[in-house]
């Protein structure tokens, strides 16, 4: 449903900042300073950031950007490919070529002509020339051009764009090469080069020595930072009340925690995003509900019987049953269609709390956002958590915050509710419009204010500038000072009696709306909240789950002779957890005879335990061959390996039991 | 240009005389190989040519660089003499004997009026080829029976390339570098601004090889600086506040500029047009937006750890693991604790490898909080190989035990570990490697303190 919108303002996002990137070097190869400084290539570095599993749309949406706007030549080259100058010089030949083929349909002869010999920057050359040519005459054709447009055309030759898509993966030999030769035709080839650099600047210059660097004329371009760019997403996708879907805190802190602590990539949190939502739509039967307002209440009202039970055993709709009448809880128990009902008044109620919720916490978030040491926290997505998840004025950070707002300066709390009140305005429901109302009066009355405290103010100057006149006494200043102080305790000034009003009010605002979620009656239709589950699919952890199904393999197998107590070998258990088990009481090296003998008891104790112990120790061909075929599998597991330094014993690979 | 031309072969004449003495016969037979070495921009590629050029000898010139297989080199070559139908006359693999062949072949249907030269750009790259390419070309004259000279033309002495199962020996011709005085001066004046009079460009050149003359000597590098900086040299000029005579005052104005451009366009660090753009608005003091001065890099949390780790990994011995990262780590004994060969500062020797195994133990010794070994963090430490923060050593042993080594400096460590940490103990560890690396070892009741500072946390 969302995930198109989601993808498309991603992409614009980037598309944004890049027109911007993209516009320069056009332009400035376009201009003829570059003819005159000879052989340098223009190339523009693109820094990333490290989060590489978003750059492949970056460049996807670069291609076509310049594609369409500045050059129809347009090469992009993984590191992968070009582990020799010969194939990245091939590929380069391939991809301009063959576009050029694609465009003008009449050519196709001549990559028949193309071959593997002649795969040289100088084909590429002549071949440049010709399509130059065939643009010029075709151009002057179709339009009968003015000699000044002509002339203009003529100079602006399309530039041959090359991008290196992940700079530092590539071979610098390579690279080195490479420049050396584009630097050659640059006469006749207007080479235009993009870097991928997903690290520093700096890169550039442990890459390429000061003789091929000094071919580049570099300009640095950054994108947008991760980090912004997940708050931009956040601010779209999550506090927005358009989308009927919802995560419970622990559920953002899990998505956020493996953004910022695993891989940087928005991409992947989009893609955990999603995936959130299939695992609610597919676990969570009443999420029919979760959809618009009108769907929603339409499909409240056909809701199978089956669905109204689930309904009365959600624990929040069990909450909101016991605060009710007794009357009217028996009705509620027992009568369908007034479940419907209240169904439908309060999902109308969740979604009016949505509407409310976010533009206070955007406000709420721009006013504690410039307080000394973000009390609560720096972005909105940690005041998001922390307000769905508690209630917020119970916290100590909210008091110190409130604390600090009460001391803010004039101008700064003016300047704090404006913002507020812009924010507001965007909403629209008839509640916030009332605050709105509300803080506009507030603003008023502080400009109001404005008079009043600046009289206040000179009359303080005098005061002070009496005091210069007395002796510095220091026993004198502290009893003046504690004077003061006093004085200010005693009488407070209109500012601050309206200071503290103001922050009274937004006190009350939060404790109206930032009401945590869970506490809302049908919450669960719209939030997920299964962070365990998040966890487990999008944080794989292989060792552990080859673990667990070694040492228990009833949590896969799901066969009930496989139930075990720990610590115990079952002999019903396959070959590969009975040698494992066997492995885990070893030191680092393992003797293969040992393990053989072990292995041997465990299974022939199962066969019959009354067998007399000499046969015990004994093994046939077939046992000894299972054994043999388990140890390989540990081998292909990555547990053991060979080793040389003793005869018949091979090596443990990991540490420590289970 | 012209000029600058005929100046050139003036301060080569010893050279070139003996050069174009090679040349001066066309219609006899020539030496067969001549090798041409210099330093970068000395003019051996220029003087050549324009040599070509003048006394329109045939030629074909190619760029060593260019020629990823010898194929490409012959094709060049057959194409430049006898025009592209014969070079496609050449099979899709051509050898060195299909290539002799071919030129037989051609050369008896157009037999040689004048000697033809072959000049081999960048020569060096040709040891990188085919092993018996370069012995044969030094000879060519007697293999295809024709009048034909190869020249190399090579930064590095012939010592380096004779193969080691001998071969003919060329006629060997050194360019010698420019001097400061004489012709660096004389070379960089011919480029002076049409608007100024050529002393005072002269007095510019002298006042920027003063400058650069110590770290560069690369002429196109020169010329390049030049340019770029004579507007700032004339701009008091232009604004009416100097005479051309003033060049003490010239002076003044101009050398903290160069300085900076000392620090930043020789580095390239900055392109061209950037520094001309800074140039431009000069006057806010604008601050360089270098390269080098984006050396910060944002990293996962994790990376940040496990990068430390690494580096912890790398350049302490593994031996003193025990001590640093276990809690109870047994009696410390006082003599000998470090061998005498572990005494020279670790970072003297560079970053030693260690096996996955260890990176994982400090990682997880490191970290503050539990973290479980999920296949992301293991991803982590791919992508920090890409990144090339890490390099991986050997490649036998891919699967049981990789080998790693960090590859970052100690600053890029310590700016990461400060923005990581509050954590005061990471830092301890880091300083005591240092004291450790830095050979203070002899002041071991510091160490101690240390270690039991660290015990203490």
């Amino acid at each position: 449903m969302n995930t198109e919108v989601i993808q498309d303002q991603l992409n614009k996002k980037v598309l944004d900042s890049l027109a911007e990137f993209i516009k320069k070097p056009g332009l400035a190869c376009s201009s003829d300073v570059w003819r005159q400084r000879g052989s340098e290539i223009p190339t523009a570095a693109l820094m990333l950031g490290v989060n590489v599993p978003d750059h492949a749309m970056t460049f996807r949406s670069l291609c076509n950007l310049l594609q369409d706007s500045v050059t129809p030549f347009v090469v992009s080259v993984h590191a992968k490919e070009c582990a020799a100058v010969k194939l990245l010089i091939q590929k380069v030949l391939e991809q301009l070529m063959g576009r050029g083929v694609s465009v003008d349909e009449e050519q196709e002869d001549d990559t028949a002509l193309l071959q593997k010999t002649q795969c040289t920057i100088s084909a590429l050359c002549q071949w440049y020339k010709t399509v130059t040519k065939e643009r010029r005459r075709q151009e002057n054709k179709c339009t009968q051009v003015s000699p000044k447009r002509k002339e203009n055309l003529a100079k602006n030759d399309l530039p041959v764009v090359v991008i290196f898509k992940d700079f530092e993966a590539f071979n610098s030999q390579v690279l080195q090469d490479f420049i050396l030769i584009c630097s050659r035709y640059t006469q006749e080839l207007p080479f235009v080069f993009i870097f991928g650099i997903a690290t520093s600047p700096s890169a550039i210059q442990h890459r390429l020595p000061h003789s091929v660097s000094s071919l580049l004329c570099i300009e640095v371009f950054h994108s947008l930072s991760c980090t912004q760019h997940l708050a931009s997403v956040f601010d779209k996708l999550i506090l927005n009340s358009q989308f009927p879907f919802k995560l419970s805190s622990r559920v953002i802190q899990v998505l956020v925690g493996i953004f910022l602590y695993h891989d940087f990539s928005v991409q992947n949190f989009v893609k955990g995003l999603q995936f959130s939502m299939l695992e609610h739509f597919n676990s969570q039967p009443l999420s029919v509900l979760c959809c618009q307002k009108h769907e929603a209440l339409l499909s409240a009202k056909i809701l199978s019987k089956q669905n109204v039970e689930r309904i009365r055993h959600l624990p929040s709709f069990m909450r909101y049953v016991e605060t009710q009448e007794p009357q009217e809880q028996v009705r509620l128990l027992t009568n369908d269609e007034h479940v419907k009902e209240v169904c439908q008044k309060l999902l109308k109620n969740l979604h009016t709390y949505h509407k409310n919720y976010y533009p206070i916490l955007q406000c709420l978030h721009s006013l504690t956002s410039s307080l000394p040491k973000f009390p609560l926290g720096k972005h909105i997505r940690e005041l998001h958590v922390s307000c769905i998840e508690k209630n917020l004025w119970e916290t100590e950070e909210y008091d110190s915050a409130l604390q600090l707002l009460r001391i803010l300066a004039k101008d700064e709390l003016v300047a704090a509710l404006r913002s507020c009140a812009e924010i507001l305005k965007s909403a629209n429901t008839k509640r916030m419009q009332n605050v709105l109302q509300q803080l506009e009066d507030f603003l008023g009355r502080l400009e109001a204010l404005q008079g009043v405290s600046s009289e206040d103010s000179s009359g303080n100057g005098v005061v002070s500038a009496k005091m210069e006149y007395q002796r510095t006494d220091l026993f004198q200043l502290q009893k003046t000072l504690l004077e003061k102080e006093s004085r200010r305790t005693k009488r407070m000034n209109p500012f601050e009696v309206l200071r503290s009003q103001v922050i009274d009010f937004i006190d009350s605002l939060v404790r109206e709306y930032l009401t945590p979620a869970e506490f809302q009656p049908l919450n669960e239709v719209c939030y997920y909240s299964s962070s365990g589950v998040l966890r487990q699919r999008l944080n794989v952890t292989p060792r552990t789950s080859i673990q667990a199904a070694l040492t228990h393999p009833f949590y896969y197998l799901k066969n009930e002779s496989l139930k075990t107590n720990t610590g115990t070998i079952s002999s019903a258990a396959p070959d590969l957890c009975i040698v494992y088990k066997l492995h885990l009481e070893c030191g680092r090296l393992i003797n293969l005879y040992d393990w053989l003998e072990a292995y041997v008891t465990v299974m022939s104790a199962a066969e019959d335990q009354d067998t007399n112990s000499e046969e015990c120790g004994k093994f046939d061909s077939l046992k000894h061959a299972r054994f043999i075929q388990a140890v390989s599998e540990m081998e292909f597991l990555g547990f053991v390996k060979s080793t040389k330094q003793k005869t018949d014993h091979v090596a443990r690979l990991t540490w420590g039991g289970c | 240009m012209s000029h600058q031309k005929s100046f050139q072969y003036a301060d080569l004449l010893s050279v070139l005389e003996r050069v174009v003495d090679i040349m001066s016969a066309p219609d006899q037979y020539s030496y067969p190989s001549v090798f041409i070495y210099g330093h970068r921009a000395t003019g051996k590629s220029h003087v050549v040519l324009s040599i070509m050029k003048d006394l329109e000898l045939p030629h074909a010139s190619v760029d060593c660089v260019e020629c990823v297989s010898s194929g490409l080199l012959f094709h060049q070559v057959l194409s430049a003499f006898f025009g592209p139908d014969a070079a496609a006359l050449l099979p899709r693999c051509p050898s060195l004997s299909d290539f002799v062949r071919l030129y037989k072949q051609m050369s008896s249907n157009s037999p040689a009026t004048q000697t033809r030269y072959i000049i081999l750009d960048r020569a060096e790259r040709m040891r990188d080829m085919d092993f018996s390419l370069l012995p044969a070309l030094l000879r060519l004259q007697e293999l295809v029976n024709d009048n034909v000279t190869v020249i190399l033309l090579s930064e590095i002495v012939w010592e380096k390339f004779r193969p080691n199962t001998g071969c003919f020996e060329p006629l060997l011709f050194h360019f010698p570098d420019y001097s400061k005085g004489k012709s660096l001066v004389q070379i960089l004046s011919w480029d002076h601004h049409p608007s100024y009079t050529p002393e005072l460009y002269a007095s510019y050149i002298n006042i920027l090889l003063g400058v650069f003359f110590s770290v560069c000597r690369d002429l196109r590098e020169l010329r390049h600086l030049a340019v770029l900086n004579f507007s700032k040299f004339c701009e008091p000029l232009e604004k009416g506040e100097a005479k051309e005579s003033d060049i003490h005052k010239l002076w003044k104005n101009i050398e903290p500029h160069l300085q900076r451009a000392m620090q930043t366009v020789y580095l390239r660090e900055v392109s061209s047009v950037q520094w001309e753009q800074q140039q431009m608005d000069e006057k806010e003091a604008t601050t360089l937006r270098v390269l080098s001065a984006h050396a910060h890099i944002e990293l996962p949390y994790y990376s940040k750890f496990l990068l430390i780790a690494a580096y912890l990994a790398s350049f302490n011995p593994a031996r003193t693991d025990r001590r640093f990262f276990l809690k109870s780590h047994g009696k410390i004994r006082k003599t000998n604790f470090l061998k005498k060969h572990e005494k020279t500062s670790n970072h003297l020797l560079g970053p030693k490898p260690f096996p996955l195994d260890r990176l994982m133990a400090i990682f997880y010794s490191v970290v503050d909080s539990r973290v479980a070994p999920t296949a992301s963090i293991f991803s982590q430490i791919s992508s920090l190989v890409t990144l090339q923060l890490l390099s991986q050593v050997g490649h036998d042993d891919q699967l049981d035990s990789p080998k790693y080594k960090c590859s970052v400096s100690l600053d890029f460590i310590l700016a990461i570990s400060r923005c990581v940490c509050v954590c005061v103990r990471l830092l301890d560890l880091l300083a005591l490697s240092l004291v450790i690396q830095s050979q203070v070892v002899r002041q071991e009741r510091s160490l101690f303190t240390a270690v039991s500072n660290l015990h203490l946390l």
